[in-house]
């Protein structure tokens, strides 16, 4: 099961954050297909939001099929929700960009700083590829 | 779709005042709805017009199609409402309390108000007077819900408590707006907590609706408009301005557009999407501005 957070400086809709927290635990397996999602009443109690919002999120992520809702049991995730990156994978990518932070504070970055850098470089790189 | 509340030309005078001026809107059921506006604008009128505690100069507000004025009982047993500083009697104890709502209320769930009592962590013998502003909003919560209501009208609920009674008080309302159902008409002026509770947003200034809707439908039929000074005619013309700012040779606008613009960009004309604070300011400098050149 997981816990939803919500960053309200964001500017980012909360039913957008719930859904992108969702596809982000599929895609590192923390979520896996059978594994139930907070109930609607859940989310709402902790996070105090408006219990449309969450429908509104569960809904959109069936639209694209990486969950299921069974009325009176509950949503979990799909069989065909996507296959988590491997471990093999992300965990060396993990590793070695622990070790880029590590520099980058070495030389005086501070953590917003650092993420500005990481936000130019993905910049650079995915906008290179549609040019 | 059916209305849990509908005001229809509501005027109400208070002296010299004219508090509701031909006031128009409505609520569907199942929302949770956040009515906001400045102090005066007529919010508390309204919902004391809605339970009966006023009467409308003019006009009718409904509840589920009755108004108070034409059947006060079957208003009341439908709708739960908390007011403003929520009167309680402060040498009562909660139970005191428990039991005034059963004898007042023809319909009571005595066990479901006393369990969300219990919820709360508020022992039942304790003193009204002794209760933190925190403990006493979630014992007036309870009571407004012991009836069941199928709405529930709550001026200025989050008023006097602090972030963290606050926060148990929101996660208590939208747990019970998950499993009941019940739709909820709340006063406020924290548009962070209506942004993050509520679903419809009612506007209301100079005692009229400026606005009301589906929070993302309206947030998303306004836009924020920048642009050089001898764009205003083409911004005039293709969309209807709320709010302006200008300064000799620029203009920034806060728009409602009823259809996609393609909007000339790149000329020094800027468009980008806005969030609920803004629009609710624009409408609100608005009705501001209309009041004092009026």
């Amino acid at each position: 099961m997981i816990a939803f957070r919500l960053d309200e400086r964001s500017g980012v809709p909360t039913y957008l954050q719930l859904i992108e927290q969702v596809r982000s635990a599929v895609r590192y397996g923390i979520l896996r297909p059978g594994d139930q999602l907070p109930t609607a009443r859940d989310v709402v109690g902790r996070l105090a939001i408006n219990p449309n919002t969450v429908l509104k999120a569960y809904r959109e992520l069936e639209r694209e099929g990486v969950v299921r809702s069974f009325p009176g049991r509950g949503t979990f995730v799909t069989q065909e929700a996507p296959r988590p990156i491997a471990r093999s994978i992300h965990e060396p990518l993990r590793r070695s960009l622990r070790r880029w932070i590590a520099d980058a504070r070495h030389a005086g970055l501070d953590r917003q700083a650092i993420a500005d850098l990481l936000g130019l470089a993905l910049r650079d790189a995915f906008e290179e590829e549609i040019a | 779709m059916s209305l849990a509340l509908e005001a229809v030309n509501v005027s109400k005078r208070f002296g010299r005042v004219l508090a509701l001026n031909d006031c128009s809107f409505a609520v569907p059921a199942g929302r949770i709805v956040g009515l906001v506006g400045p102090n005066g604008a007529g919010k508390t009128t309204l919902l004391h017009i809605a339970v009966g505690l006023a009467e409308p100069t003019s006009g009718r507000v409904h509840v589920f199609g009755i108004s108070a004025r034409e059947d006060i009982l079957g208003v009341l047993s439908r709708v739960g409402f908390v007011a403003q500083e929520r009167p309680l009697y402060r040498g009562f104890t909660v139970a005191d309390m428990l039991e005034l709502g059963r004898r007042l209320n023809a319909r009571w769930d005595f066990a479901y108000a006393r369990q969300r009592v219990a919820n709360a962590g508020v022992a039942l013998d304790r003193k009204i007077g002794s209760l933190s502003g925190g403990e006493r909003a979630q014992v007036a919560l309870s009571l407004a819900l012991g009836k069941r209501p199928e709405l529930l009208l709550l001026d200025e609920p989050l008023g006097g408590l602090d972030p963290l009674a606050r926060r148990s008080f929101l996660q208590e309302l939208m747990s019970t707006a998950a499993e009941s159902g019940v739709t909820v008409i709340l006063t406020s002026h924290e548009i962070a907590a209506i942004e993050r509770t509520c679903d419809y947003l009612v506007i209301l200034g100079r005692g009229r609706a400026e606005l009301a809707g589906d929070i993302d439908t309206v947030v998303g039929s306004h836009v924020a408009v920048t642009a050089p000074s001898r764009y205003e005619e083409f911004i005039r013309t293709h969309s209807a301005i709320v709010d302006t700012e200008r300064t000799e040779r620029q203009i920034s606008a806060l728009v409602r557009v009823s259809q996609a613009v393609d909007w000339p960009t790149g000329n020094g004309l800027q468009v980008r999407p806005v969030n609920l604070e803004e629009l609710v300011l624009a409408y609100l400098r608005r009705a501001r501005l209309e009041r004092t050149t009026k």
